[in-house]
């Protein structure tokens, strides 16, 4: 039933970021949105994570920054299992990986800047946070992102509200990568934005994911995208993993079993 | 801000954003400071207040139940007071809003002259109401009444005229153009976009009121706070007590009431 | 309580096709009903408002011109002063209370037993009038302006706070969870998270209640809280009234000054 492709988790090819074994969620007791996924993550590219709405593509994304608790399973990430960490245990994993959201998720009423900086939260005591006093080498960074996210230093005082939505996904994956992960989320980043902009998102994480070489898992609905982007595909059905492999493996039959009936496009 | 030749600098605000919010605190800091200073404060008092609040509470304590047949009294005349006081207010202000609307009334003078009153009207407490009205009018509930709607004049007039100045144009501009008369236009165009605000307001309104006219017989103008003054000048403090409990309790009720027929009708 | 209860229909039918809606007329009818009932129980009556009438020419026979004479208006001015720092104090102290009790009262961010502690808390702070509160600080902390401040204290938590918290708990989660998800601690995610969505809504509060405590300590002298309605309620009593009707002019006027001036505050923190 599961389409494996060897050279994706052949051992050595590349170290592994991510492990999870085994992790189960359960909203309500009984019955698991997560049936047990095993999946090995290595150190490089985007992988997308596909399947019909509503089948714990979220989830499983929420579980590996513990926006959401796993009910039973581990994660391995930096040689340590996160499934239970707590307190600033927690936030040093969370610090680790960037997140891109749906639906942006940017301070509306903070600045750009403010936004791209948040990223590094983590790392800056409450009194500078508070009086914006970053580190130099922190605001150039953010500048220099800002400028390979395709914004520009112009965008840096703009509040986050008066962006159009592909601006501000722009300045959530500049977010992200401030925080230097040693992996990112993205859960739907384009979900929110017309066609055009999609695939400009999409180019854009592959870029960065390439050029910085972090690793991207990306949860995506639109499988022509995933398809371009993405060097490994992993498809997901009501909670279980159906398919893992190469793009090219992906067949109409593989598409049929992860959606079922349902328009996949 | 910042150039792309230096990219080094990021502020957060523009210099003028900058004084204009340092002015704010500074001269926030200034206020508080020089309040702080020139007031004067007993510390004689302040050693023994632990003591006093606890005296205070012991006294209290059994109520005075021979004085709830007058507590009840007043107590129905607060109601009467701060309801009769809301539904007086409403009827003087509902005019005065379409008169200081933008989008209803287009001569300056009369919206300056509807704001003026409503400023006038909030600017001064109830209580001070109170007195004007028993120095005309004699102790008792007139006076609380009329002190209680001048006062909610300015209240439901300025919320209800912003109410209306929010009424979308559309329904209001295509009820012209079929030649409606004015109070036509009033009660097909305005009022079903702003009742929900009316109602909200009126509650709201009627909720403090409540609060405001359990006070008014401080100064002899009727309902529960005769009852307390009273009380208070024959320092009985277990009648003072009672009275507080049973204000408690109707503040209560008054808010359960009004949270649910606000979330029926909004 | 009927009476108000009004209408549970819905609002927007007169936009529909205007049936009748009989609750609605009933509640109207009731309500109507209500206000002649109140009126005789209260004995307003014609010859009542009649003579009064006759008072209120009088009184403002009486009121006018109001009284400068330079030893009351010293007087007024060093009443009015201390009702301001009053007011300012209460303030200060009061806002600066209600920051955390209203983070602790909000749902979307506090532990449910901490929440229902604040709301409790607000609860009670609200449910007396500051004169009442005044009244229990004059017991217990003396005449002056000491009782006044800790009333008006008392009224700022519980109005601030319970306003506060209501801002709070309308916040975006999406905002906050992002921030989290950045391996933000909880002061951080405030600062990033919460604060900038809630900030220029607090700011609001704290000086929209600054006029509030404006209005009121001018009348926790009444019951001997300090400030100007000492004086106010002397001149009062002695029947004084150039003098009650100076001391009134001022406060509008002061109280339409911080008008202006706390929209201007509002806007430099929009």
């Amino acid at each position: 039933m599961m389409a494996m492709d060897e050279a994706v988790r052949q051992p050595g090819a590349a170290p592994v970021v991510l492990r999870l074994d085994r992790l189960r969620k359960e909203y309500r007791p009984g019955l698991p949105v997560l049936k047990d996924i095993t999946l090995d993550f290595d150190k490089s590219g985007v992988t997308a994570i596909i399947g019909p709405s509503g089948t714990g593509k979220s989830t499983l994304i929420r579980c590996v920054n513990r926006l959401v608790d796993p009910t039973s399973g581990s994660i391995w990430f930096e040689g340590a299992d996160i499934a239970q960490v707590r307190g600033s245990a927690l936030r040093a994993v969370r610090r680790r990986i960037g997140m891109v959201f749906q639906e942006y998720n940017l301070v509306e009423r903070l600045t750009v800047m403010e936004n791209i900086l948040t990223g590094r939260l983590g790392y800056v005591p409450l009194w500078r946070a508070y009086l914006r006093r970053f580190a130099e080498q922190d605001i150039a960074r953010a500048f220099e992102l800002l400028e390979s996210v395709g914004l520009g230093a112009d965008f840096a005082n703009r509040r986050a509200d008066k962006l159009s939505g592909g601006q501000r996904q722009r300045v959530g994956i500049a977010r992200a990568i401030m925080q230097s992960p040693a992996l990112v989320l993205a859960d739907e980043p384009t979900s929110s934005l017309d066609p055009k902009t999609s695939v400009e998102i999409m180019e854009l994480l592959a870029d960065i994911s390439a050029k910085q070489s972090i690793p991207v898992i990306v949860n995506i609905h639109n499988v022509e995208l995933a398809k371009r982007y993405a060097r490994r595909i992993v498809g997901m059905t009501g909670g279980n993993v159906v398919y893992d492999g190469k793009p090219d493996g992906l067949t109409a039959q593989h598409l049929s079993e992860i959606y079922g009936g349902e328009e996949w496009q | 801000m910042t150039t792309r030749g230096d990219p080094k600098i990021w502020l957060r605000f523009t210099p003028a954003e900058r004084i204009g919010r340092s002015m704010v605190y500074i001269i926030a800091a200034i206020a508080v400071v020089w309040s702080a200073r020139t007031i004067e404060i007993i510390p004689e008092f302040l050693y023994d207040a632990p003591q006093q609040t606890a005296d205070l509470f012991q006294r209290m304590w059994p109520f005075d139940i021979k004085y709830w047949p007058f507590v009840w009294k007043t107590l129905v005349e607060t109601f009467h007071i701060a309801t009769l006081g809301t539904i007086l207010a409403i009827m003087m202000a509902l005019p005065l809003a379409f008169l200081a609307a933008r989008n209803f009334t287009s001569n300056a003078m009369l919206r300056w002259t509807a704001q003026f009153i409503f400023v006038s009207s909030r600017s001064v407490n109830s209580l001070i109401w109170a007195l004007l009205f028993v120095a005309i009018f004699g102790p008792g509930a007139v006076a609380g009444v009329l002190s209680i709607a001048v006062r909610s004049i300015g209240f439901v007039g300025k919320l209800f005229g912003e109410a209306l100045e929010e009424a979308q144009a559309g329904p209001i501009e295509a009820l012209t153009a079929t030649g409606a008369s004015k109070p036509a236009i009033l009660i097909k165009g305005y009022w079903p976009q702003t009742e929900p605000a009316f109602w909200s307001i009126a509650l709201l309104r009627w909720d403090i009121n409540i609060r405001e006219s359990a006070v008014l017989g401080l100064v002899g103008a009727g309902g529960i706070g005769v009852a307390l003054d009273a009380a208070l000048n024959n320092l009985y403090w277990d009648q003072v007590g009672l009275i507080l409990a049973t204000i408690l309790a109707v503040v209560v009720i008054t808010e359960i009431v009004t949270s649910s027929i606000r979330s029926r009708i909004i | 309580m009927t009476a108000s209860a009004a209408p549970n229909a819905p609002s927007n039918m007169a936009a529909a096709a205007f049936p009748p809606n009989w609750p609605k007329r009933f509640a109207w009818a009731a309500l109507t009903i209500y206000a002649v009932y109140a009126i005789s129980v209260l004995d307003i009556d014609f010859e009542r408002i009649v003579r009064g009438m006759d008072n209120a020419r009088r009184l403002f026979a009486r009121m006018f011109p109001p009284n400068l004479q330079a030893d009351k208006l010293a007087l007024i001015r060093d009443g009015m002063i201390e009702s301001i720092q009053i007011a300012i104090l209460a303030t200060f102290v009061g806002v600066a209370l209600s920051m955390p009790i209203g983070l602790a009262a909000a749902r979307n961010l506090s532990p449910v037993g901490l929440a229902w502690a604040a709301r409790g808390l607000i609860a009670i702070l609200r449910s007396f009038h500051p004169v009442i509160v005044a009244i229990l600080f004059v017991k217990a902390v003396g005449f002056g302006v000491l009782a006044g401040i800790l009333a008006l204290v008392v009224s700022t938590i519980g109005f601030v706070s319970k306003l506060f918290a209501e801002v709070v708990e309308e916040i975006s989660a999406k905002q906050v969870e992002a921030v989290r998800a950045t391996g933000a601690g909880f002061g951080h995610v405030l600062m990033f998270g919460v604060f900038p969505q809630v900030m220029a809504r607090f700011v609001g509060l704290a000086v929209y209640q600054l006029d509030s405590n404006l209005r009121n300590s001018t009348m926790v002298g009444i019951v001997g809280g300090g400030g100007i309605g000492a004086p106010l309620f002397t001149a009062y009593q002695r029947f004084d009234y150039d003098v009650v009707l100076t001391i009134l002019l001022i406060i509008i006027g002061i109280i339409m000054l911080m008008e202006v001036v706390s929209s201007r505050v509002r806007q430099i923190f929009q």
